[in-house]
């Protein structure tokens, strides 16, 4: 049948290849596409922040200064003592946040993903490793804004 | 009047030829898998039919996936841009791959690059009496040529769509992160929140599963059973293409609205 003179071993390693292959794609799809597990990040501090309503905030939602990426956002879960949530940003460390920032959950465009948002302060002390950012502001959500102006409407 | 009955004969004609046809494409492959193999003899022909039928198809698999990837990745951003939800990208190509595109296009390629190359090898083996001197050294040709080339095509396809799904994800990032400038982070945020590990990457691994087996399935019986000259190969090949085609393309929608009606 097939009589090419192909080495077996050789064969034998190219489907090894392959095989390899099709589990590191199945590896990727699991855990870099579908979010089984969250990857460890690059070298940073972390800050935290805690929020009334976190609104559509993601983990590994980007954080910005003016614009400008300066870290992520690492975990989000619920302060079980204030009913807050609890933000753990991982800022990298080239930045530095001056400790009267104001911490906002703001949303790129109109149907676009949510991210944070630090308003730098004037003061001249930064914000340690493990400090929570004192100033936030909550995510706005529709249904509350416009249920509020129809309230006011009314009156 | 008598033409109008015997178009009705030839329709019914055409009927039981058909059957006839899925009957025995149906004892080929009772013939070649549901026989107990010699694991010690079949098993270095399987891994050589992988080599053929898998291996062989990467390069394709590769580049048609980086290629789809990068311009889902175009086309989704202009659109998705103009309603400042260009970070959505990520979610867009990702669901578009492992659901639909990623099983559909690796089966379609699968069938022009590796089943239509199996029909011409069996069929060729058919027409020079290959096949047949198998059988007089009672060697079965459906153990020996068959089934090592059927169950290399059915492991084959989904490994290549796997292939397919990761290439075209790393188009659309070389594309939308690095060329476009999206955030990295926003990117496989956003896709990671919207792709579901079991509802979407699974099925679309159940899809490509159900596509290798039919058009394996396909290309092994049209060269089992063609026309032993030239021109019934070369019928067998377009045979082979034609039909697999139109058996993903139309059982693709059939899954797809099983698994959409939460199947």
């Amino acid at each position: 049948m097939n009589t090419k003179g192909k080495n077996k071993s050789i064969v034998e390693f190219w489907v090894g290849i392959f095989l390899l292959l099709g589990i590191a794609g199945l590896v990727f799809l699991a855990f870099q596409v579908s979010g089984l597990t969250q990857k460890s990040m690059s070298h940073g501090y972390v800050l935290k922040a805690n929020f009334d309503n976190v609104g559509g905030l993601k983990v590994r939602a980007p954080v910005q200064i003016a614009g400008v990426v300066v870290g992520r956002v690492t975990n989000i879960e619920l302060n079980a003592q204030t009913y807050q949530a609890e933000a753990t940003l991982l800022i990298y460390d080239q930045y530095t946040v001056p400790n009267d920032s104001t911490a906002s959950i703001l949303t790129q465009g109109l149907l676009g993903s949510n991210y944070l948002g630090i308003t730098p302060g004037y003061s001249t002390v930064s914000y340690q490793a493990g400090n929570v950012i004192q100033r936030t502001n909550s995510a706005l959500i529709l249904e509350q804004l416009i249920g509020q102006f129809l309230f006011n409407m009314k009156k | 009047m008598l033409s109008m009955v015997q178009r009705i004969q030839s329709l019914g004609a055409a009927g039981i030829h058909f059957v006839e046809r899925v009957g025995e494409a149906g004892l080929v492959l009772l013939g070649a898998i549901f026989k107990k193999p010699n694991l010690h003899k079949s098993f270095p022909l399987l891994i050589q039919q992988i080599y053929m039928v898998g291996f062989l198809s990467l390069p394709i698999i590769i580049v048609a996936g980086s290629f789809i990837g990068m311009v889902l990745a175009l086309q989704g951003y202009n659109i998705l841009e103009k309603f400042a939800a260009a970070d959505e990208l990520g979610p867009l190509v990702a669901l578009s791959v492992a659901r639909e595109l990623g099983p559909v296009v690796t089966g379609l390629l699968f069938a022009g690059r590796a089943g239509s190359s199996l029909t011409a090898e069996i069929g060729l083996m058919k027409a020079t009496d290959q096949l047949s001197s198998m059988e007089l050294m009672a060697v079965d040709p459906l153990q020996r040529v068959v089934a090592p080339r059927f169950w290399a095509g059915f492991y084959s396809l989904p490994l290549l769509t796997i292939v397919f799904s990761m290439f075209s994800i790393f188009g659309a990032y070389a594309v939308g992160v690095d060329w476009i400038g999206l955030d990295a982070g926003s990117f496989w945020s956003n896709m990671q929140a919207s792709v579901d590990f079991r509802i979407d990457i699974v099925n679309g691994i159940i899809k490509s599963i159900v596509f290798g087996f039919f058009t394996t399935w396909i290309a092994v019986y049209q060269g089992y059973a063609c026309v032993p000259t030239s021109e019934g190969i070369s019928h067998a090949t377009t045979r082979t293409v034609v039909f697999s085609s139109l058996v993903i393309l139309g059982l693709d929608f059939v899954l797809t609205a099983m698994m959409m009606g939460g199947w």
